[in-house]
């Protein structure tokens, strides 16, 4: 983001840039710089709050009357709680499925509703939704010990894989929770320490990783601190 | 869980230690009273219309992104960072509703007709986005009549 602000600024145009790691701004200069200590993947903050949203702008436009190069704090501080999501899961229906993908059957119909009233899925890199299921019973094979070269894994890309199954859980996870919109690492933090897919996805992580998998297709399975 | 580092302070802590490239004679531009600029936003969150096609790993070009447009894929990479804001409400990113608030209110002149995505994970010497890329993105907002850039970090 820095890099782009001083080609922007370069090309004639004025930037202002909205900063999410400080330490990187304080060495990369951008012209002018607010700094967010925000959830990561929410540079103005909250998300529904437009009045928030325009303090952050205001904070950040007010800094083109700057003489030069100019780094400031928002006064606000907001922690990515990681307490799980209070989200209720489908009860086991066919327990001769393996309970992940028991689950995301069961799931179905509240991603169906963030589908249709959103009308658009940030699920799609290499899977839809109805590939779900197969892939989740295909990670609970690994984690039972199946070899991970062996098995089909559409795409060949286990990162675009979990993100798909993840982001299925988190759209259709945000149809189900009640109140006001989740902390910044909440749905995260319900997906993989209260759903047997997240479950799933960290198994088969780490038996990926002791089979000799290479480390970029595990590790980015799951956030990194997990 | 408590035995764990915060996933945010292990990531802040990750840009802590990443090298960054050097600027040297950084440009500056005065820009006009914000009221008479048309102002664009650049993400690097690797956004795009869930129709067009998505950002590869290590993708190192932009998708331009119609004002009007609403149904915007967050495509990065990385599963280290917070999706559902984006999922509630895209102006957490990329805040476009925002934006048409303050021309509405005379604030800034206008929003500009295009706006700009790149991917935030990008190989480390950033070259192509420094010397390809991100002239061709600024050019052709540029060209639109941008005058002020608002960039918004994933």
């Amino acid at each position: 983001m820095c890099t782009l602000a001083h080609v922007f600024e370069a090309a004639g145009i004025a930037t202002v840039t909205l900063v999410a790691t400080r330490s990187v701004a304080e060495r990369m200069k951008p012209p002018r710089g607010l700094y967010g200590e925000f959830p990561l993947g929410r540079p103005l903050g909250r998300p529904s709050d437009p009045e928030f949203q325009h303090d952050v702008l205001a904070r950040a436009f007010a800094l083109l009357d700057a003489d030069g190069p100019v780094l400031e704090d928002h006064p606000d501080v907001i922690e990515a709680e990681e307490v799980p999501l209070s989200c209720s899961l489908p009860p086991r229906f066919d327990p001769d499925l393996p309970p992940a993908v028991d689950e995301a059957n069961g799931l179905r119909k509240a991603y169906d509703r963030s589908l249709e009233r959103r009308g658009f899925s940030s699920v799609g890199r290499v899977i839809d939704a109805d590939t779900v299921p197969k892939v989740l019973a295909t990670l609970h094979d690994i984690a039972e010990g199946a070899d991970w070269k062996s098995v089909e894994l559409p795409g060949k890309n286990t990162t675009a894989l979990c993100h798909d199954i993840r982001t299925y859980y988190e759209e259709a996870a945000l149809e189900l929770a009640d109140g006001l919109a989740p902390d910044g690492r909440a749905a995260e933090a319900w997906y993989f320490e209260q759903t047997e897919a997240g479950r799933t996805v960290l198994a088969a992580r780490a038996a990926i990783k002791d089979q000799g998998g290479p480390h970029p297709a595990w590790f980015y399975m799951a956030p990194g601190h997990r | 869980m408590a035995d764990q580092v915060a996933g945010d302070v292990m990531m802040r802590g990750v840009g802590d230690n990443a090298p960054v490239p050097e600027f040297d004679n950084p440009a500056w531009v005065t820009p006009k009273p914000l009221s008479e600029c048309t102002v664009a936003i650049v993400t690097s969150a690797a956004l795009h219309r869930s129709s067009d096609e998505g950002f590869q790993p290590g993708d190192t070009e932009y998708r331009l992104l119609p004002a009007d447009a609403r149904d915007l894929v967050l495509g990065h990479w990385s599963p280290n960072f917070d999706r559902t804001g984006i999922a509630i409400d895209l102006n957490v990113v990329f805040p476009i509703d925002r934006l048409e608030e303050l021309a509405a209110n005379g604030t800034i002149g206008a929003v500009a007709p295009r706006h700009a995505s790149f991917a935030g994970n990008q190989p480390d010497d950033v070259a192509t986005i420094r010397l390809d890329s991100g002239p061709r993105a600024a050019a052709e907002l540029k060209a639109d009549g941008v005058d002020v850039v608002l960039l918004t970090p994933v």
